[in-house]
C-alpha cells in the first residue's frame, strides 16, 4: 500500500521541530509499524538523508521502550498493544498518518521521536521498592499465604512497562496512573503494607515535582494504555496518600 | 595441562560453595566506601548483582544503552523460572535439579557451576516475593507451579507469561532503592565501547554517552559484564533490536576468553518469518507446549495443499497427521528439550512437509486440549450431556485463562484465531549457552573482570533448559558475585580511587574516537542493516540448527568477505556528537562480524554433536546427536590474537564426578 | 574525569524519611484533587436542596413559601451556611482555573493530531467549558435573585412579608430570553455533573464494587436535576401570574 507519513523532526531539545512529509510506498500488512519505518529509515539513508530517530528495543511489546503518538492516539489506533505490535493492515491504502512523538512537559524530546523518560525513573526511585536485604535470608516464600485475588491484582497493576502512554492520552499530561500501577503493586502485598505510607507520600511528591499535570479522571489513560492498567489503582493510590497524609 | 584455572573449590560436591564463602576473603565495611565497582548491564544478573553490591557498601556505578534499567531484554522472558523448591512434593531436589540442567545441558557444563546454581535456586524465590515479585498463586495461597521442556516435575515459578517482567522489576526495585540512597549511580543511554586495564587489571571503562555523542572514562576497581547474549549476530532472533556482542567482544579483544561461542539455542515455537521487512522475531512461550500438540500432515500432497492454501488444517483427518515428537519421543513427547524440539521440526520442513507459504513452519494444535478441558469443567459444574459446541467454549475459556496474553499476541501479529485454527510456529535464535569464560568465581581471564548470567558461558553446556536463564541471572547476581568479588576485592582496600587521567584511559578512548571516526566519515553506499541482515543469512544458512564442515568453511571466509566489505562501504548517516542509532548499529555489527567468524571456526572444530551444536556428519541412524565424550569432553575457550581467524583454543576438561555420563534420551 | 566522590549515603537517608506534614498534603495533586472532589460534592448536595425547595413551588405556593421564608431568615442558614456555601463555590472555581492552568503547562507544545474524543467523554475533557457557562449562568443568578434579595433584606429593610417568594419567582420567569439561557446553563451543567458527579468519588478513593451502582446513581442524578430546575423554569414562564 501507498501512504503519506507526517512526522515531527527535531534536530535536538535545544531546536524547534516542525513536522516533514514522507511519501511511501510498497507496504505489506504483515509489517509492524516499526518496519515500515525502518522501510522509510533505509529509503533515507540510501538518497543521503537523515533517518528518522525513535525509541524501540524489543518489538515484542514488553520493554515498553517504543511510543509514538500515531493519528493522535498514543500507539496508534488499535487497543492492548504498543506501537510494535502495531501491525500495518490497521490501515488502508492512500492513508496520511500523523507520528508524533509522546508530549509532555516532564517528557522533552531528545530528537524527532525520541522523548526523555527520566523522570518515570526518579518517581521510582523515589520509593517504588520494598525495602529487603538481597541477602536471601529472608523467610520461606510460602511463610505468609496471600489471597490469590490480591496476588492477582497486584500482578495486574506490576504489568506496567513504563512506556509513558498514560501521560501521552491524558489531555493534562498526568502521571497518575503509571504512579498509581507502582503504588499498587506494594499497596497490594502484605510485604508492603510495612513502608505504604513512606512510599505513596514520597511518590506522589516526586510525580508533582516533574511537571506532570493534575489528573481529572477523564480516564482515557486507561483505555489507551497498553496493557489495560485499570483506574481502580488511582483510586487506591488516591485512597493511600490521603490516610498516609492524615496519619502525619 | 591448560592454562585455564577453574579455582573450582575441594571438598564434597554439596558442601563446596558453602566451604568457598567461608574460605574466601572479605572486606570491612568501613572500606566497601571505597572501593567501586561498574556494572555494564542490568539485565536479571546486572541488576541483582548492583543493587547487592551496593547494599553490601561498595560505590556502584550501573550502565545501560536502554533509557530506563527495567528494558534490559531479560524483560522478555515469558515463561518461569525453576528453583529447586519441592513445594509440589513430586520429588524435586537439589541434586535433581543440578542432574536435569547437566543432562539438559548434553554433559557440556561445569559439575560444580550447576550444583550450586541449584542450591542457590530456592534462596532466589524466598528473595522475589520478599521483594513484592506477584507469583502466581494458588487458590490457598501459596506458590504455583508449572512443568517446563525436559523434566519430570514441577518447579517452574511464573508470573502469567511476564515471569521475566516481574523478575526483573524486582531486581530494578532493588536497585531504585540504593539509587535514592546514593549508592548505585545509573548511567542510562550509555553504551560500553572498551575495557580499560591498568597494570594487568581491569580498572574502568570507555563509555559513550548516546545522547550528547560524547566518549567518558569510568574507573572502577572491578567490571562486572552482564551484557545478555549475542543472538542478534544471527540479524533475525527473538532479541531485542538493541542486544548485541559488543562489551564481551571487547573484554574478549582485551584478554578475556571466550568460550564455546557456537553453542546457541534454537526456540522451537516461534511465529514464522513472513517476509524479508522483517526485523525481529516473537517468542511463543515454552509452556505452550505442556497443552499444545505439534504436527504436520503426513502425506507431501498435503502438505502442499497447506501450503498453498487450498486446504485448512482443521479439515485434515487425524489419521493424517504426523505428531512426529510424540511418534519419536513418547516419553517425553511434546515436552522434549528446546533442541530436539527444534531440530525435528526442521526436519520435517527440510523433508518438504511444512505448512505455511514458505514451508518453514510447523502445527502447534490446542484443539485437542481445548476439548479435554472443556469436558473437565463440564463435569465440574454437572452440565448433563454437553454440546460439542458448549465444550469447545468451556475449554477455549481454560485456555485463555492459562495463555490469554500468548494467543492475543499471536493473532495480532499473524492476524489468525489460535483458538480456531492451529498455531504456525518455527524454531528461532533464542539464547547463546556460550559466552565469557569464567572461573568459579565468575571471573574472566582478566583479573578484576567478571562476567555474569547469558553473557557467560558457564552454566547451561551446550543446551539450556527452560526457565533456567532467569534462575541463573538472578543466581549470578544476587547470590554468588557479591560474594567472590569480595575476594578479589579485598586486595584493593589501599589502592584509592583509581584516575582517568591514566595513559591506558587515553589510549583506550583514542581507539575508540577512530572507530566512530572511520564509519562516520566512511562515505560508502550501503547501510548497517544491509551487512547486518548478509551477516545473519550466512550464519542462518551455514552455521544454524545443522552444520556441515563445507558450510562451515564457507562460512569462515563468507564473513570475512562480508567484514571487508562492511568498513569498505558502510554508510553512517549523522555525526558522533548526537543522537545517532545507525553509528550504534554500526560499531554493535562491527562486533558481530568478528565474533561471527570465531563462532564458525568453533563449530567447525568441534567435530561432534551435542545439545546445540548439530554436526551433520556427527548423528545416530535415528538422526539424533551423537556426542563424541573422549575427544570433546571440555569447553573450547578461545583467546583472541588480533584476529578472529587467529583465535587460539584452550581445552578446560570437565569431569563429571558426581554423575554418570550417559547418551541424552527422552524417549 | 568520572571517578566517585567519597560519600556518606546515609546521611541523605535520613532526610529522605522525614515526615510530610499536612503543608505537603495541600501541596500535592492528590490534595487539591480532593479538594475539587469534596467541594464539587458539597455544591451537588447543595443543588439537590435548592431543586427540593423550587420544585416545592410548582406542587404547592404556600409551601416554597414558608421555606424560602425560613431559609431566608434563619440565622444559622444565612450566617453560618450562605458564607460556606459562596466560600464552596469560589473555592471550586478558583481550584478549577489554577488546575486547568497547571495542567496546559505540563504539555508545553500541544500535539498536531490528538484524538483526545476516541478514548475520553467530552464532558470529562471539557470540564472547564461547562464550568464556565455555569459559572456565567451563577453571575446571572447573583444579580437576578441573590443581589435584590441581600438589597431587600438588608439595606432597604422592607417589613417582613412570608408570602412574596411566590411572586418573585414566577416573575423572573417571564422573559423567554432569560428562561432560555437559563435552561441553556442547565444543560451545560447536565455535562458537568455528568462527569464531576461520579467523578468524585474516583478522586476520594473509591472505587470498588459499589461503583457500578453509585456511578449510575451519579449519571441519573447529573441529568434529572438539572431537566428538573428547567422543567421549573418552563412551568413558571407558561403559567405566569398576572402583574
Amino acid at each position: 500500500m501507498k501512504l503519506t507519513l507526517k512526522i515531527w523532526r527535531q534536530k535536538n531539545a535545544q531546536t524547534k521541530g516542525n513536522m516533514q512529509t514522507y511519501p511511501i510506498d510498497g507496504i505489506e500488512g504483515d509489517m509492524s509499524f516499526l518496519e515500515m519505518l525502518d522501510v522509510l529509515n533505509t529509503q533515507l539513508i540510501d538518497k543521503g538523508e537523515e533517518p528518522v530517530v525513535f525509541d524501540h528495543d524489543c518489538r515484542e511489546g514488553i520493554c515498553g521502550t517504543c511510543s509514538l503518538q500515531i493519528n493522535g492516539e498514543p500507539h496508534g489506533p488499535d487497543r492492548l498493544i504498543t506501537t510494535c505490535q502495531l501491525h500495518m493492515r490497521k490501515f488502508n491504502d492512500g492513508d496520511t498518518i500523523v507520528i508524533e512523538p509522546f508530549r509532555a512537559k516532564a517528557f522533552p524530546v531528545i530528537k524527532d521521536l525520541m522523548v526523555d523518560r527520566s523522570s518515570f525513573e526518579r518517581i521510582q526511585q523515589a520509593g517504588g521498592y520494598i525495602s529487603v536485604n538481597t541477602s536471601g535470608n529472608t523467610i520461606d516464600a510460602n511463610a505468609i499465604p496471600i489471597e490469590k485475588e490480591h496476588a492477582d491484582e497486584s500482578f495486574n497493576a506490576a504489568a506496567c512497562i513504563g512506556c509513558g502512554a498514560c501521560v501521552a492520552a491524558c489531555k493534562n499530561a498526568s502521571a497518575m496512573l503509571f504512579t498509581a500501577a507502582k503504588v499498587s503493586q506494594f499497596a497490594l502485598l502484605p510485604q508492603g503494607q510495612v513502608e505504604a505510607s513512606r512510599r505513596v507520600l514520597n511518590m506522589v511528591e516526586q510525580m508533582d515535582k516533574e511537571g506532570f499535570g493534575n489528573c481529572t479522571n477523564t480516564g482515557a489513560c486507561e483505555i489507551e494504555c497498553p496493557k489495560g492498567i485499570s483506574l481502580e489503582n488511582i483510586a487506591r493510590m488516591n485512597r493511600e496518600y490521603l490516610s498516609a497524609s492524615l496519619k502525619g | 595441562m591448560s592454562i585455564l584455572n577453574s579455582k573450582v573449590p575441594s571438598g564434597p560436591l554439596s558442601e563446596k560453595w558453602t566451604k568457598h564463602k567461608n574460605d574466601i576473603n572479605l572486606v570491612n565495611p568501613a572500606n566497601k566506601r571505597n572501593i567501586d565497582v561498574i556494572v555494564v548491564g542490568t539485565g536479571l544478573a546486572g541488576g541483582s548483582a548492583a543493587a547487592t553490591l551496593a547494599e553490601l557498601g561498595y560505590n556502584v556505578k550501573t550502565f545501560c544503552y536502554q533509557d530506563s534499567p527495567r528494558r534490559a531484554h531479560s524483560i522478555a522472558a515469558q515463561g518461569g523460572i525453576n528453583a529447586a523448591k519441592n513445594y509440589q512434593g513430586d520429588g524435586d531436589s537439589t541434586y535433581r535439579l543440578f542432574y536435569d540442567t547437566i543432562k539438559g545441558g548434553d554433559y557440556r557444563s561445569r559439575e560444580e557451576n550447576v550444583y550450586r546454581l541449584a542450591e542457590v535456586s530456592a534462596n532466589i524465590i524466598d528473595q522475589c516475593v520478599a521483594q513484592g515479585v506477584p507469583f502466581a498463586r494458588e487458590y490457598g495461597g501459596l506458590l504455583d507451579n508449572r512443568s517446563f521442556g525436559g523434566v519430570l516435575v514441577s518447579r517452574t515459578f511464573y508470573a502469567k507469561g511476564q515471569t521475566g517482567q516481574q523478575l526483573l522489576l524486582g531486581a530494578y526495585s532493588a536497585m531504585n532503592r540504593q539509587i535514592n540512597r546514593g549508592k548505585i549511580k545509573s548511567y542510562t543511554r550509555h553504551e560500553m565501547l572498551d575495557l580499560v586495564i591498568v597494570d594487568g587489571k581491569a580498572r574502568g571503562i570507555i563509555a559513550r554517552d548516546m545522547v550528547t555523542g560524547e566518549l567518558e572514562r569510568h574507573s572502577a576497581h572491578a567490571v562486572v559484564i552482564a551484557t545478555g547474549g549475542y543472538g542478534n549476530v544471527f540479524y533475525l532472533s527473538t532479541n531485542a533490536m538493541g542486544s548485541n556482542v559488543t562489551a564481551s567482544w571487547k573484554i574478549h579483544k582485551r584478554g578475556a576468553f571466550f568460550a564455546n561461542p557456537c553453542y546457541t539455542q534454537i526456540h522451537p515455537t516461534c511465529i514464522p518469518v513472513s517476509g524479508d521487512h522483517q526485523s525481529k522475531l516473537t517468542l511463543m512461550s515454552e509452556s505452550l507446549r505442556n497443552d499444545g500438540r505439534i504436527w504436520v500432515p503426513k502425506k507431501q500432497e498435503d502438505a502442499e495443499a497447506i501450503q498453498q492454501g487450498k486446504l485448512k488444517p482443521v479439515d485434515l483427518a487425524e489419521e493424517d497427521r504426523d505428531y512426529y515428537l510424540e511418534r519419536r519421543y513418547p516419553s517425553f513427547g511434546n515436552l522434549v528439550p528446546r533442541d530436539v524440539a527444534s531440530r525435528a521440526a526442521k526436519e520435517r520442513c527440510d523433508a518438504g512437509f511444512g505448512v505455511n507459504k514458505t514451508g518453514e513452519a510447523v502445527f502447534l494444535d490446542f484443539a485437542a486440549a481445548i476439548m479435554r478441558y472443556g469436558k473437565e469443567v463440564a463435569a465440574v459444574e454437572h452440565i448433563e450431556n454437553p454440546s460439542e459446541e458448549k465444550i469447545r467454549e468451556l475449554g477455549e475459556k481454560v485456555i485463555e485463562t492459562k495463555y490469554g496474553n500468548l494467543f492475543q499476541m499471536y493473532e495480532k501479529i499473524v492476524d489468525e484465531n489460535p483458538y480456531k485454527t492451529p498455531m504456525m510456529i518455527y524454531p528461532a535464535v533464542h539464547y547463546t549457552m556460550g559466552g565469557v569464560w569464567v572461573d568459579y568465581n565468575l571471573e574472566t581471564t582478566i583479573p578484576g573482570c567478571y562476567c555474569a548470567g547469558e553473557a557467560n558461558y558457564s552454566d547451561h553446556g551446550a543446551n539450556r533448559l527452560g526457565a533456567s536463564a532467569l534462575m541463573q541471572g538472578l543466581a549470578d547476581g544476587y547470590f554468588v558475585l557479591p560474594y567472590t568479588i569480595g575476594d578479589y576485592l579485598a586486595d584493593d582496600i589501599r589502592t584509592g580511587p583509581i584516575s582517568t587521567d591514566l595513559p591506558e584511559f587515553a589510549e583506550a578512548e583514542k581507539n575508540i574516537q577512530e572507530q566512530l571516526d572511520k564509519l562516520i566519515n566512511n562515505e560508502g553506499s550501503k547501510s548497517v542493516d544491509h551487512f547486518h541482515k548478509r551477516l545473519g543469512k550466512i550464519m542462518w544458512n551455514k552455521v544454524g540448527m545443522s552444520r556441515n564442515e563445507k558450510g562451515l568453511k564457507e562460512a569462515i571466509s563468507e564473513i570475512r568477505e562480508l567484514r571487508e566489505a562492511f568498513w569498505k562501504d558502510v554508510r553512517v548517516p549523522g555525526d558522533y556528537n548526537e543522537v545517532n542509532p545507525e553509528l550504534e548499529k554500526a560499531m554493535r555489527v562491527a562486533d558481530f562480524l568478528e565474533l561471527g567468524e570465531l563462532f564458525a571456526i568453533d563449530a567447525l572444530h568441534r567435530n561432534e554433536s551435542c545439545g546445540g551444536h548439530f554436526r551433520e556428519e556427527y548423528q545416530t541412524e535415528e538422526g539424533e546427536a551423537l556426542r563424541d565424550d573422549e575427544n570433546f569432553m571440555y569447553t573450547a575457550a578461545w583467546e583472541f590474537k588480533g584476529d578472529p581467524g587467529k583465535a587460539v583454543l584452550h581445552k578446560e576438561e570437565l569431569n563429571y564426578e558426581n554423575i554418570e555420563v550417559k547418551t541424552r534420551s527422552y524417549k | 574525569m568520572f571517578g566517585f566522590n567519597s560519600f556518606e549515603p546515609y546521611f541523605c537517608a535520613s532526610e529522605i524519611f522525614e515526615k510530610k506534614t499536612i503543608m505537603g498534603l495541600i501541596k500535592s495533586s492528590i490534595a487539591r484533587k480532593v479538594a475539587m472532589a469534596l467541594s464539587g460534592l458539597f455544591l451537588v448536595f447543595f443543588l439537590g436542596q435548592h431543586f427540593v425547595i423550587n420544585i416545592s413551588s410548582v406542587i404547592d405556593p404556600d409551601t416554597f413559601n414558608s421555606w424560602s421564608h425560613f431559609m431566608g431568615t434563619n440565622g444559622l442558614v444565612q450566617f453560618v451556611l450562605q458564607p460556606v456555601l459562596i466560600f464552596g463555590v469560589v473555592f471550586h472555581f478558583v481550584m478549577g482555573f489554577i488546575l486547568e492552568l497547571q495542567n496546559r503547562k505540563a504539555r508545553a507544545i500541544n500535539y498536531k493530531s490528538f484524538k483526545g474524543n476516541l478514548s475520553a467523554s467530552w464532558a470529562s475533557r471539557n470540564m472547564l467549558i461547562s464550568g464556565v457557562v455555569v459559572l456565567a449562568f451563577l453571575g446571572l443568578h447573583f444579580y437576578d435573585f441573590w443581589v435584590p434579595e441581600i438589597v431587600h433584606k438588608y439595606i432597604e429593610t422592607h417589613p417582613e412579608d412570608p408570602t412574596r417568594y411566590f411572586p418573585e419567582l414566577v416573575h423572573k420567569f417571564e422573559s423567554p430570553v432569560r428562561v432560555g439561557l437559563y435552561a441553556l446553563s442547565f444543560v451545560l451543567l447536565i455535562f458537568h455533573l455528568w462527569h464531576g458527579f461520579a467523578s468524585a468519588f474516583q478522586s476520594v478513593g473509591f472505587n470498588n464494587k459499589y461503583s457500578v451502582g453509585l456511578t449510575k446513581f451519579a449519571k441519573f442524578y447529573a441529568v434529572l436535576i438539572p431537566i428538573g430546575f428547567v422543567f421549573i423554569a418552563l412551568y413558571h414562564h407558561f403559567n405566569q401570574i398576572p402583574h
